[in-house]
């Protein structure tokens, strides 16, 4: 699954960091480190259901499921595969 | 009792978490008609001060001008002061109507519809013309109302970098299934002062099939080479989709604000927008003062063309002088000084010197990038900004930022 990690790092990357400079790891908080509001948190969700042809119920879209690369791919493993 | 102790505490709490924060907001009284030269009495109870005022919206000086007081007083006396109604019950005059007309001419749309303010205008648009099938894609620095708008809305909302064209087109691919798509933008972005690139946005809206939506409040009567706004000034009139806009700046400064754009759009808002539906419209008397500033408007370029020349030269003694400015061409010139409590301390000392200016810092801008936001005006003259730079040439010496870089400014203040 290192793939889909790498995929989700490279959009979080390009989408919400300004200052290239910037680190960024699987395990950063994105949300609770304020690098991702909950308002742009709806592109990532729909970028994630267009990329892996998933539907995610508002309810699963917490900040916490969204908070780091990893926990990302955790929620999105949860519906690869159970369309 | 309803509003108990602990009701009480609770806000108490709260303000004081604001003061702390340093993010206080106090109001300064002026005595006087807005302009150049105010009275203003700060901190309250103090004797009032003569100070040069750098920080208003007044870019073309008409807030006090005598055609449109007097204009304002003959709307009074002809159309009476309330309409105490809102507009589709009995509270539309015939000069409501001759207005959305000329702001219509004036702005090259299709047609227009009066707001309270552009705050209602951006709040109430969005949801009047969106559903949940379509997309609206906003710059992420535009203003606080249009945020707003968008949260009424149920239209999924995203977002794209600053002006990076790339990135918005990106976003337009990735929202190609929507049903309606809407590109939202600020025409001159407040705290900056620099201008959307809508050359290049109209190509990507036409290319993805996308509305384009600039709210030209810190735009109108003055961008561009007869002040229509930004759209003239990029070349695209007639192909912005949606502008929304505010007589609360150059238009005379009192009120009011609009959607003007494409025909169907605007009768939408007629119909479903909510500022529109549950609020009185504009005064008569600032409607009759608006009319008479377009008139002005229509007249002839002088004052931008003078706001142009005064922006210039107010530009160039700053940079002259050494401070760090943003990029732009714009009357709005933000003076970067980085660090919030050096900001604030800078334009306490100017307003001793006799310069209102106001320091700016997070959360209206990033953190770490507080500044002085200065506004020009056509009511100012070449003497007004003489003395303010002199004003500012003295606090910059005092706090050794003159001819420094913003890393040698942030090495000796921190952000």
């Amino acid at each position: 699954m290192e793939e889909m990690k790498d995929i989700i790092l490279e959009y979080v990357i390009e989408e919400y960091l300004e200052d290239e400079d910037e680190v960024l790891t699987y395990d950063t908080p994105l949300i609770s480190g304020g690098i991702v509001d909950s308002f742009s948190m709806v592109s990532l969700k729909r970028f994630l259901e267009l990329k892996y042809a998933i539907s995610i119920p508002d309810d699963k879209a917490s900040p916490e499921a969204f908070d780091t690369v990893n926990s990302i791919v955790d929620l999105v493993n949860e519906f690869v595969g159970k369309k | 009792m309803a509003y108990s102790n602990k009701i009480r505490e609770t806000y108490l709490e709260q303000l004081k978490g604001i003061q702390d924060a340093g993010i206080f907001k106090q109001e300064r009284f002026i005595h006087s008609s807005q302009a150049a030269d105010i009275e203003v009495e700060f901190p309250t109870g103090s004797s009032l001060k003569k100070v040069i005022n750098m920080c208003a919206n007044n870019y073309l000086g008409l807030s006090s001008h005598p055609d449109v007081v007097k204009a304002a007083h003959e709307g009074l006396d002809s159309r009476g002061y309330g309409m105490s109604s809102v507009r589709f019950i009995c509270g539309t005059q015939d000069i409501h109507r001759e207005l959305e007309n000329k702001v219509t001419e004036f702005l090259g749309t299709e047609d227009t519809i009066l707001f309270p303010s552009c705050m209602d205008a951006n709040a109430g648009v969005f949801e009047a013309i969106l559903t949940d099938e379509d997309v609206m894609i906003s710059d992420r620095l535009v203003h606080a109302s249009i945020i707003d708008g968008m949260r009424l809305c149920g239209a999924l909302h995203d977002t794209f970098k600053h002006s990076n064209m790339d990135h918005l087109e990106k976003k337009l691919q990735l929202h190609a299934d929507k049903r309606l798509k809407v590109v939202i933008t600020d025409g001159v972005f407040s705290m900056d002062g620099d201008t959307a690139k809508l050359d290049e946005m109209v190509d990507l809206c036409e290319k993805y099939d996308a509305m384009l939506f600039v709210d030209d409040s810190h735009s109108s009567g003055f961008i561009g080479t007869t002040g229509r706004g930004t759209h003239e000034k990029c070349g695209v009139m007639g192909k912005i989709d949606i502008i929304t806009t505010t007589f609360g700046k150059a238009l005379g400064g009192a009120s009011g604000g609009c959607v003007s754009g494409r025909k169907e759009i605007v009768e939408m808002c007629r119909q479903k927008a909510r500022p529109y539906l549950f609020s009185n419209t504009i005064a008569p008397v600032v409607v009759s003062g608006v009319l008479k500033v377009l008139d002005i408007l229509l007249a002839n370029t002088e004052r931008r063309d003078k706001l142009e020349k005064l922006t210039e030269y107010w530009r160039k003694g700053l940079t002259e002088a050494g401070f760090v400015l943003k990029d732009g061409d714009t009357p709005i010139v933000p003076v970067m000084l980085f660090n919030a409590k050096l900001a604030q301390d800078f334009s306490k000392d100017l307003y001793d010197e006799g310069i209102y200016a106001i320091g700016f810092f997070f959360p209206v801008v990033p953190n770490g990038a507080a500044r002085i936001r200065t506004q020009i005006s056509a009511g100012h003259e070449i003497h007004h900004l003489d003395k303010a730079l002199a004003a500012f040439i003295k606090v910059g010496k005092k706090y050794d930022i003159l001819g420094k870089s913003k890393q040698e400014i942030i090495a000796a203040y921190g952000l």
